[in-house]
């Protein structure tokens, strides 16, 4: 339940983007809870990424009420590392130099092990693999101590081994930290796995809002799991045969 | 979300990991740790199909110049003698040539009489002070137009405004040839050293120019976004992300107005002249010192040479980050 008490981490009101004649969002009014996981589903092309976009300041042309957290961070698809910098000044690029009496490299030794690629500190991105990558461009994210963190389908370019282990280690960090998370998939089943929350994005609308209640651990044998499937795909709207 | 966490802090394969927090209850959840023994074999897979790919890339555009790696470049390295084969026999055929009458001492001197010339040149200071003069003509005529370039390409590349102001006027100017301005440039500014740097300095300034800007304007706007998130500030930007993506670009500028610099230079030095290497060939011409010409000939190759193997050292530090890459 949208608690009504704590103050909204994230706050959008009648949030309106077109491009040209196509209206991608159409009045959309949300509030997130400060820590909850809320994932956004939608098929491709229904501005999902655009309203991520617009919750990360990346949207000038956007329309409506956007309240969102100062300390913000994003994952993209891509990893977006750097390529002329080694992995570690990746992960403090943009940080104060020492910010709290810390050194930065410290600062980003930390983040790299809570990802577990303590021993490429001093490598180029280019010698990375995707999924390594990817979870340096996490570790990126974390190292900023987001209060907000926008995930725009950061699993999607990731082969289905390093998803699997991508999504569990997005879980536990997220658990760790407690950041409010937005993730953007087209993933259902990734939805159902990681999130508390599920909004799905169709014609400019959110026409779902579920709380997932399906009980951790979340396997996609469960009935449960199934039912909630089913559901969001039909939402989505694509028939199960199809899917 | 219910929260208890579970460790498991012995791993299959006994190697000390940290603890793997799950995000559920009870360890039969989704379970994927940070580095299990699983993890390992998957990364290990992805480099090596990198590195092949670096493989094919050098041999491909024919570049070359690849470090040992594998069997083929080891190959190539082995028998690097054989490159010195071919100038070896020209040479030896042009000394037999001359020395049996086939080329005329006068007007095609032969390898030992260049190399007695440039002795002799060497000797009694002509060759030093004439190479000085020349090296200090491409010297400041190379400073000014790169400079100038990069300042320019820097300018109408990052803003806008700039573009509009700079870049028509240069687009329409690049297209007279520099040499036909000799005529102009002794006009205005006599035979001194002034137009022979300056046209040096035009001829570098294009190509310094156009690589700057169009570095500038290919940096990957997602790299720009990423930066806009990481939250730099305009000048952090330019600095950290535009900067470094537009310099591989701006090098080959760089690499471009130093050959353009030497044509200039020789352009420049065998009219009204008088120091400098140009002058010692014009000079040779008037007295039929065939073997001075081939030694001033020798000089400007090795004075592109080393301005080559310059900007292919300045590559090779600035740009580390790609060529591990490029697997050189």
């Amino acid at each position: 339940m949208t608690t009504t008490q704590v103050r909204p981490s994230v706050q959008l009101r009648g949030l309106r983007r077109a491009f040209g004649d196509r209206v991608v969002l159409d009045g959309i009014d949300l509030s997130i809870a400060p820590g909850e996981f809320v994932a956004l589903l939608g098929q491709s092309g229904t501005g999902k990424s655009t309203l991520l976009r617009a919750l990360a300041g990346l949207d000038e042309a956007i329309e409506g009420h956007i309240v969102v957290p100062r300390q913000r961070a994003v994952v993209f698809q891509e990893p977006r590392l750097m390529p002329w910098k080694r992995v570690w000044r990746n992960v403090v690029l943009g940080l104060d130099e020492s910010e709290d009496g810390k050194p930065t490299r410290a600062r980003a030794s930390l983040a790299l092990a809570e990802v577990g690629l303590t021993s490429h500190e001093d490598a180029w991105p280019a010698t990375l693999s995707g999924g390594e990558a990817q979870r340096v461009a996490l570790a990126r994210a974390l190292a900023r101590r987001p209060e907000l963190l926008l995930l725009d389908e950061p699993f999607g370019a990731l082969d289905a081994l390093t998803r699997l282990k991508m999504q569990g280690l997005v879980a536990q960090l997220c658990q760790r930290h407690n950041p409010t998370v937005l993730l953007v998939t087209h993933d259902v089943d990734e939805a159902i796995v990681l999130a508390q929350r599920i909004l799905v994005l169709r014609d400019g609308q959110l026409v779902t809002d579920v709380q997932v209640d399906v009980p951790f651990p979340r396997r996609r044998a469960d009935s449960e799991f199934g039912h909630l499937r089913s559901r969001l795909l039909a939402d989505l709207g694509v028939l199960e045969d199809q899917a | 979300m219910t929260s208890t966490e579970t460790r498991r802090t012995s791993q299959p394969n006994g190697r000390a990991e940290d603890s793997t927090v799950l995000a559920g209850p009870t360890s039969d959840s989704v379970e994927f740790g940070t580095g299990g023994p699983g993890g390992s074999t998957l990364h290990t897979d992805l480099p090596k199909s990198a590195r092949i790919r670096k493989k094919i890339k050098p041999s491909r555009t024919g570049t070359g110049q690849v470090k040992a790696q594998s069997t083929p470049v080891d190959g190539r390295r082995r028998h690097r003698w054989r490159r010195w084969v071919t100038p070896i026999v020209v040479l030896a055929l042009w000394q037999l040539g001359s020395n049996l009458g086939y080329l005329s001492f006068k007007t095609f001197s032969s390898p030992w009489q260049v190399a007695d010339t440039a002795y002799q040149l060497m000797a009694n200071g002509i060759l030093e002070r004439a190479l000085l003069v020349s090296l200090a003509r491409v010297g400041v005529g190379l400073f000014i137009g790169v400079t100038a370039g990069l300042l320019l390409g820097l300018v109408s590349g990052l803003f806008r405004l700039g573009e509009d102001l700079i870049d028509p006027s240069l687009q329409m100017l690049r297209t007279m040839p520099v040499l036909a301005l000799i005529p102009l440039f002794i006009l205005w500014f006599g035979i001194g050293e002034l137009p022979k740097v300056l046209i040096i300095g035009l001829g570098c300034f294009f190509s310094m120019y156009l690589n700057t800007f169009a570095g500038v304007r290919n940096v990957d706007v997602r790299l720009v976004e990423a930066g806009q998130t990481l939250g730099l500030s305009r000048w952090g930007q330019i600095r950290h992300v535009i900067i470094p993506a537009a310099l591989p670009s701006a090098l080959v500028g760089l690499r471009i107005a130093i050959g353009v610099s030497v044509i200039m230079l020789v352009v420049s030095e065998q009219i009204n002249a008088s120091s400098g290497i140009g002058y010692l060939m014009t000079q040779a011409e008037q007295f039929f010192q065939t073997s001075v010409i081939f030694v001033g000939l020798l000089v400007y190759a090795l004075l592109g040479l080393s301005a080559d193997l310059i900007v292919r050292f300045i590559e090779k530090r600035a740009l580390a980050w790609r060529r591990t890459f490029a697997g050189a």
